[in-house]
This record gives C-alpha cells, structure tokens and sequence, in this order.
C-alpha cells in the first residue's frame, strides 16, 4: 500500500500516519504543525574550529576561503583584492577605507587586465564595492552579535 | 649428482647458431674458465677413493651446482634487461611522435611545483581555490586527463539539455530559470596561468596541464610515423595529460609522455570512469559503436546529437543520472518523435535512495515525461539485428532500439595506487583517507574518488558535486596546514523534469527505516520556483555554505485545514532515514531552501522519539 488509509488515523495525534513496511508515512496538516516544535537541537558553539566559518573568523581575521568571497581571493588579481579589503577591514578612518585608495586602485588596474574573469569595469567596480560593503555589513553585524551574546 | 648434471647442462646449453655473425654482447656465452675446471675436477673424481674425496666432490658438485645457476639467472637478468628497455625506447618515440604534448609543454612543464593536483574536475578545482585563498601567491598545477578545463558536471544532464540556444553544445552555457547566464567552466581560460610561466609568475596562480578549453580548433598533427602506422589517417591528439606513476618517497609523478615533476604537497582526485555491463561489454563492437557511458562534456555533446538522429534510445540504469537523462530526452521526445525507454533492476525510479512508496510515484511522474519505464529489467544480452540493437532481458522481454546509454555506476580511478603504495578500501572503492582526506603524508585525496571516514556517519564514499566542492575545499584547507576533518556536510539534489525536485543530505538509503512526513504541494513548490527566490542557478551554491544557527519557528496566521485524501500526491514534505532512532540522512521533497535545518539535524545527531516535531522544523507548509 503506498497510501495511507482512514482506518490508520491515529486518534492521539490527529494525523493520518501508517506503515508501509519499514517506512513511515505521516500527512500533516498547516494545523498540525501550528503549535511549536518540542525537538530539541544542540546548542551551537560559535567558536568551533571545525565549523564552516563565514567571513570573519573567531579572532576578527578575514576568512579569505569563504564561499561567499567566490574567486575573488584566489584569481590572478587576488594579492590586489586581499590587500585592498585587508586595509578596508582595518581601517579606522571615519570614512571607513577612505585610506586605501591606493590599494584598490592597485586593484582596479590588476581587474582591467582581466576583463572576462571580472566583467566589465564600472559594473565591476559597483559590485565590487557594493560586494565589500554588504560582506563588511554582515562581517560587522555578526561581530556585534557575537559581542552581545 | 643427476640434478647437478641437469644444471650443468642447462648452464653449458649451446649458444644460438649465427651467433658468430649476428650475436649481440649479450647473446655471445662463453664458458666460464671456473665452470670448466671444476667440470674437470669433477669428472676426475675416481670412484672407490676414500670418503674424503666424495665429500670433496660433493663440494665441488654443489658450488658448481651455485655457479651454474648464478650465471644463468644472471644472463637472462641481463637479457631481459635489454629487451625491455628496447621495447620501451621504441614504444617511448612511438608515444612521443604519434601524441606530442601541447606544443613546448614537453620542455616547458615545470620540474617542481609546489601544490600538484592529479586530475582536474570539480574537487581538484574546489582544491586549487582553496590553496590560492589561503596561502598567497601559491603556484597550483593541475594534470588533467580531460582535455577540458575545469567544469561542472550537474548541467550536463540536466540544464544543458533544456536550453533554447541551438548552439549550446558549443557555448556550453545555460540560461536557468532565474534568467541568469552561466557557462559549466568554472572559470574562464583567462583565469589559468599559462603552464610555463608557473614558476615565475609574480603572484603564482593555477596552471592546467594539458587542458585546452574544448570547442576552440584542436591542432592536427600528423607525423611521418603516424602516417606510416595508420596509413593516411590523420592523427587528431587531444593533447591528453596523465600522470601513469607516482613515487610517494620521493614526491614525484611521472606523466605519459615520460616528464617527471616533483611536489611538495599532492592531491590526487581523479575521479572516477562510469562502468558498463558485462552484457555489453561481452556484445562486441557492433554493439559498442551505438552506445554511450555517460560522463564528460564530449559524452554530452555525441549524445545530444544522436538524439536529433535516432529514432529510439533507451537508457539503461534508475538512479541519478540514469532518471535525470531519461528525463531530460524524454521532454525531446515528445516534441521530436523520439523514443525513450529506461529500464533497471530495481522496480522504480531512485528505488536505491528512496523508500519505496516515493520511488513508485516517482516512476510514475517520469512515464508522465514522456518515458518508457521498464522496471525490474535485467539485461541478459544485447545484440545487433538489422541496423537496431536487441536487448534481451533475463524475464524474457525485448528491447528493440537505436542506440543505449548505460548509466549503471561509477568506477573510481586507483590505477596510482599500484605505483604509490596507497591503500584501496575494499567495502566502497576508492582511495582509503582519514577523516582529514590524507593518504600518505603530502598526499590528500577528494572527490569521487575518496574513500573517507565521516566522523557522524562512518566510513563513505560519495559521488556527488557538493561533496566534490566540499571535500576539495577541505582538502586544499589541509594542503596548507589547516588539520581539519571532514565535518560540513554535503548534500546533493536531483530534478526529475520542471516539477518535482528533491535536496538530500547524509545517508540517503532506502534500506534504511524512513519517516516521511508531507503537506500538498502548491504551484508555489517546484524547482523552478527554488531557483528563482534564491536568486542562484545552481542550486548549491546557495544551499551548500549557510547553516542554521538560530532555528525559527513562524507562527502561522488563520489555518486552512486540508485533510488530505486517500491515495494522496506525496507533492512536499520531508523524509528522515534513520539508524539506531539518529537521524543519519534527510531528503527534502519539494521544498527548498531549508538544507541549513537539515545539516544542523544530522550534525546534532541526536536520538528524537517523534519526528513529526522534528518536521515542524521544516515549515513545510510554507512557501
């Protein structure tokens, strides 16, 4: 039988769930799962080395291996990139990067010569720029958590 | 004393005639002095002398017994010797003549590098990002047999096959539903340094040997002995790179072409070559001429083309890639008047991954693509009749088609671990590795071709695309000195058609008991929908990285209870396979974006006593 029957309801639970063989089929409906999950998960700990870290790591270093960084830190042009978010990262400046001019335009440059891999400039430069402001967004929305946590 | 003489015979065996004129040093054999003195001596022995003289005889006997012998292994030793070593200078020029290498390769592959990675598919290049993110300006070289550069598999069998573009055999790129473009390369020939300049490049980079991206001319090369040997047929060389030897002590690879390269650290992911069925194999080469073991891009670009020329194709094998090809041509057939027949042992679709009830509706939603599902079909025989195939199968029916694709498994490629010493796993194939994917020292392994230790789920061996990024990441995060174990779990995903679609993650067999806990599906839940709100083609870029540290659970606003009814759709829901009341594998059915739960669920590998509550986690109801 690969559906379940009426005769199976179970009373307790007001769901439709039988027993094909080994395998359990449950229906449930919006209803049934209104009420909140009494599963319980392990806590995480933030700090596990094991974990898959986002951007920033435990100690406020960049993690250059982060999937959302795609190919950035690891392309022809990657010195020039780790160099210019590293000073961005750091900077203390009240315009945050306002210091680092040089190294992204040491970047900039390296970009152009690799037009396919990093398309076209000014889209380049507006995601890149758009791509540092969100990741350092996230980077330092989640050190606040961390912090508050 | 017979056997002494029987030695001494052979040993004195008289050189081959002509010897005179035509012998080599080797083949001329003279008698040792010392054998013939002691030949004499022994001959002089007078019999009926005190004992004395027999024990001297007997000396005698037996060290010329020795020297007969060490002279005679030690000629042979030296013929063979040379005998092989002509063999291989002649086949060496043979080699090198009828394949050169891309043209300078030969004397411009690097002697030294310091990363080396053995094959150039997904884990390999997940592996080479990896190392250049972590350590700057490292100098990567990847030696791949495939004359492609880097590229993703999934496509091939799925969105490849549902592009509008009538050249998208040769752009090899894909439009997905979001309306994104992408190519399968993962990046392009420009990213790549070119291999001579490796060594000297300022920042390093990543070098392929010998790839080329395919669909750019390929340069013919006929040489005099190619000409010679195959008459007037053109020698077409794809400019192949395979590393054939491997010595872990002293860190070098030897290539075909007889170049030897050193390394300080290697990864081997070479992946793995689909296997065929003994059936067909056996058939001869008739048989083999129409059929397809589906792989490469040069796999989908031949079959994409017989599709448009044949009348019948049937694929042989229900798993993965056997339901998603027969998919995929299934849509054709219908609008080209194709057949498309799958048959597989199995009695549905995925019957290996799913529980059964899923696996018969499954079945059902791929004869509702447009194919002919044959289950529990065991091939017995394939022969040629006409200009058809005939398969026979063992319950007695009849195939009658055009042309087969055999999608029944993948072997993976340990033919270095002769030469290297590395261990084979015996249970699942593949290179033996720890739980952070090392072998040997300076020798890490990742990819189809891993057999690892998982430390929640035990010892594995997987065959999929995140695993391949996974593991080839973790492998390039060791290769720099990260020591870390396979933890982040990969999961894998497969479309059958626009509307039903699945992620998985963990343990997903359906040996295993299973709890499956579903809602109706809506409109609103197909693959094609998945993509469009993530905003990502692939679907794991977006599912692979994120996990769920905070789980939320939504309060719904007004209910609207829906009863389902007997003999329901199974349209959304979830399915644990559990081991021991642990949750070890999870399948999301139709709904997408919630693998960050499921990862954390396995991770957690906690005992639950009721999974419903568990799937409340899922929100399965929700869009």
């Amino acid at each position: 039988m690969s559906y379940c029957r009426q005769e199976d309801l179970s009373e307790l639970l007001h769901l439709m769930s039988c027993m094909v063989g080994k395998d359990r089929i449950i229906f449930a409906t919006k209803e049934d799962h209104e009420t909140p999950s009494s599963a319980e998960l392990v806590a995480d700990d933030p700090d596990d080395p094991y974990e898959e870290q986002g951007l920033i790591l435990p100690n406020g270093d960049i993690n250059w291996n982060c999937p959302c960084l795609g190919g950035m830190a690891s392309g022809p042009c990657g010195e020039q990139f780790k160099s210019a978010f590293s000073c961005f990262h750091y900077s203390t400046e009240e315009i945050k990067g306002s210091d680092c001019v040089d190294q992204f335009r040491a970047m900039q440059e390296c970009m152009q010569k690799y037009p396919d891999l990093y398309p076209q400039e000014d889209e380049n430069e507006e995601k890149s720029s758009k791509d540092l402001e969100t990741t350092s967004e996230e980077a330092s929305g989640a050190k606040e958590e961390k912090g508050s946590s | 004393m017979f056997l002494c003489r029987g030695a001494l015979a052979r040993a004195l065996r008289p050189p081959p005639r002509g010897r005179a004129q035509a012998g080599t040093l080797l083949q001329r054999w003279n008698v040792p002095p010392d054998l013939q003195l002691s030949r004499q001596v022994a001959g002089t022995g007078v019999p009926g002398e005190k004992g004395s003289n027999s024990v001297f005889v007997l000396i005698v006997g037996l060290s010329t017994l020795g020297a007969g012998a060490y002279v005679y292994k030690t000629l042979k030793e030296n013929k063979e010797r040379f005998t092989s070593r002509i063999s291989s200078i002649t086949t060496r020029s043979r080699d090198e003549e009828a394949s050169p290498s891309a043209p300078g390769a030969h004397s411009k592959v690097p002697s030294h590098v310091p990363f080396l990675l053995i094959g150039g598919g997904t884990a390999a290049f997940a592996a080479a990002r990896s190392i250049r993110a972590r350590d700057p300006g490292a100098r990567v070289l990847i030696v791949s047999e495939d004359p492609a550069l880097p590229y993703m598999r999934p496509p091939l069998s799925k969105e490849l096959w549902f592009s509008d573009d009538p050249d998208v055999t040769e752009t090899l790129r894909f439009k997905q539903w979001n309306g994104k473009e992408r190519s399968i390369y993962f990046q392009p020939p420009s990213f790549y340094v070119p291999v001579q300049d490796l060594p000297s490049v300022e920042n390093g980079g990543v070098a392929v040997l010998c790839g080329k991206k395919v669909g750019t001319a390929l340069a013919v090369v006929p040489t005099a002995f190619a000409k010679q040997s195959l008459g007037s047929k053109l020698v077409l060389n794809p400019w192949r790179c395979k590393v054939v030897h491997m010595d872990v002590r002293g860190n070098t690879v030897k290539l075909n072409d007889g170049t030897q390269i050193s390394y300080d650290k290697c990864l081997i992911a070479t992946g793995g070559t689909p296997r065929n069925l003994p059936a067909i194999e056996r058939a001869g080469k008739d048989v083999q001429k129409r059929l397809t073991l589906f792989r490469k891009i040069e796999d989908f670009r031949s079959l994409e083309k017989i599709s448009r020329e044949v009348k019948s194709i049937t694929i042989i094998g229900g798993g993965f890639l056997g339901s998603e090809l027969a998919c995929a041509l299934g849509r054709r057939a219908r609008t080209r008047g194709l057949e498309v027949i799958q048959l597989f042992p199995e009695n549905g679709n995925m019957g290996k991954v799913l529980p059964e009830y899923l696996s018969n509706w499954t079945t059902e939603k791929v004869r509702r693509e447009g194919v002919n599902v044959l289950p529990n079909a065991v091939v017995k025989s394939v022969s040629v009749s006409g200009n058809r195939l005939v398969i026979k199968l063992k319950d007695g029916r009849k195939v009658e088609t055009d042309h087969i694709v055999a999608a029944v498994g993948l072997e993976p490629n340990v033919e270095l671990a002769k030469s290297a010493g590395l261990e084979v796993d015996s249970d699942f194939g593949g290179f033996r590795v720890n739980a952070e994917l090392q072998a040997r020292s300076n020798i890490w392994v990742a990819g189809d071709a891993a057999c690892f230790y998982d430390i929640k789920l035990g010892r594995r061996r997987v065959e999929h695309h995140d695993h391949a990024v996974v593991s080839g990441r973790l492998a390039g995060e060791n290769m720099t000195g990260a020591a870390k174990p396979y933890w982040h779990q990969s999961m894998f995903w497969s479309d059958l058609g626009p509307n039903v679609g699945y992620e998985a993650i963990g343990l997903v067999d359906s040996s295993l008991p299973t709890v499956g806990v579903f809602a109706k599906a809506t409109a609103k839940d197909t693959p094609k929908s998945a993509t469009e709100q993530s905003g990502t083609g692939i679907r794991s870029e977006s599912e692979t990285e994120a996990e769920a540290s905070e789980v939320h659970i939504s309060q719904s606003s007004s209910p609207t209870p829906q009863v389902p009814k007997q003999g329901e759709d199974y349209g959304k829901g979830v399915i644990f396979y559990l081991r021991d009341k642990v949750v070890v594998g999870i399948v999301l059915w139709n709904i997408f974006n919630r693998m960050p739960i499921a990862r954390k669920i396995i991770k957690d590998g906690e005992e639950h006593e009721d999974l419903n509550e568990v799937a409340k986690l899922f929100n399965i109801h929700e869009d």
